[in-house]
Parts: structure tokens; C-alpha cells; sequence
């Protein structure tokens, strides 16, 4: 496993949320990295995040971890659970919510858009 | 780097001949669609894999030469 995979993988498996984006939550340098992490904020959900931008090695290693060609990436519990399309579509279903409590982690607000 | 709508849609349906396929163009810009995939294959398989079954008709396009591809994808109601 190269440096980037076990670093990628370490951060999967140590953080009940995690996501790989572009820039950081307070700064978010995509459109579609800035949704997750605003999907994540409205259902109050601590997460930790990785700036793929920062590292060119995490940046590809983590299209190859997932076999998924883009950024940002959500992982649930050590689950790869989609991009940015997925996660909206799954927020605005109310099945992310309901992903989050099975695994265990509080939400600290609604399940849907309302 | 861009792609044009029917590009996207002939690669998309050389891998999956029976599917339906509908693209819209987001920006103008050949590089931010959205694509619309319903096809049988995607039966029995989750989001993540039936979005994978894209991407790989893509054929490595898909974060590359194509920014972005807003998808929705499903298997047809019976």
C-alpha cells in the first residue's frame, strides 16, 4: 500500500464521517464539495475532512481507493457512500439521515429538507 | 478540455445499448452536465455502483477531459 493509501485509508477507518474535498468546511474551493459539507452542517453532523487539493498524491490516490473518479467523496463508518450527487439525493430522500443514525451517529437536526 | 452531449451519450450507450439516455448541459462550457441513465443493468445495484457503471463507459473521462456530470440514474419501473 503506498503512502497516500495508507494515509487515506487511516483517515477512513478512524473518523465515523469523513470527507475528501477540494479546500476545507470554512473554505471550500467547489460548488460541489461546498454542498456536502453544507448537507453535513444542516443535519449537524461532526465530520472530519481532508483538502485533496493540498496533497496531488491523496488527490489521485483517492479515486483509486474508491474506484471513484471525482471529488468530494463521503464516507460513512468506514463506507464509501457517494459523491455529491448521491449525497444530495440521499439528504433530500431523508436516507442519509437515517444512514447516520443505523451507524450510530447523532444528528443534531431535521432529517430532510423541509 | 470538453466533450460534447452526444459524445458523452454514444460512450454511455455503446456500454449499455439498452439504456435511456438524456443529457442536459449545465454551463455551455462542454464540461458540466447533467445526465439522466435509466437501463435495466442498474437493477439490483446500489447508487455507488450503478454511478460506476457510468463512469467506466466514460471510459476515464469522467474528473479528466469531463469536470463535471451531475447523474441520476435508476432501473426502469416494471
Amino acid at each position: 500500500m503506498t503512502d497516500a493509501q495508507s494515509v487515506i485509508d487511516k483517515a477512513v477507518k478512524s473518523n465515523d464521517v469523513m470527507l475528501f474535498m477540494k479546500g476545507t468546511p470554512q473554505f471550500p474551493q467547489c460548488g460541489f464539495s461546498s454542498q456536502v459539507v453544507q448537507i453535513l452542517d444542516y443535519l449537524g453532523v461532526p465530520f472530519e475532512s481532508m483538502n485533496v487539493l493540498a496533497d496531488a498524491d491523496i488527490r489521485q490516490g483517492i479515486k483509486e481507493y474508491a474506484n471513484w473518479p471525482t471529488i468530494p467523496q463521503l464516507y460513512i463508518k468506514g463506507e464509501f457512500v457517494g459523491g455529491c450527487d448521491i449525497v444530495r439525493e440521499m439528504f433530500q430522500s431523508g436516507e442519509l439521515a437515517s444512514h447516520l443514525t443505523e451507524a450510530g451517529i447523532v444528528c443534531s437536526q431535521p432529517a430532510k429538507a423541509s | 478540455m470538453a466533450m460534447q452531449a452526444a459524445e458523452i451519450e454514444r460512450l454511455i450507450k455503446a456500454a449499455l445499448p439498452d439504456a435511456s439516455v438524456e443529457i442536459r448541459d449545465l454551463a455551455g462550457d462542454g464540461d458540466h452536465y447533467a445526465a439522466t441513465v435509466i437501463s435495466p443493468a442498474f437493477r439490483g445495484k446500489s447508487r455507488v455502483q450503478q454511478h460506476q457503471i457510468v463512469y467506466k463507459a466514460l471510459q476515464g473521462r469522467m474528473g479528466g477531459e469531463l469536470h463535471a456530470l451531475a447523474l441520476t440514474t435508476a432501473a426502469p419501473q416494471d
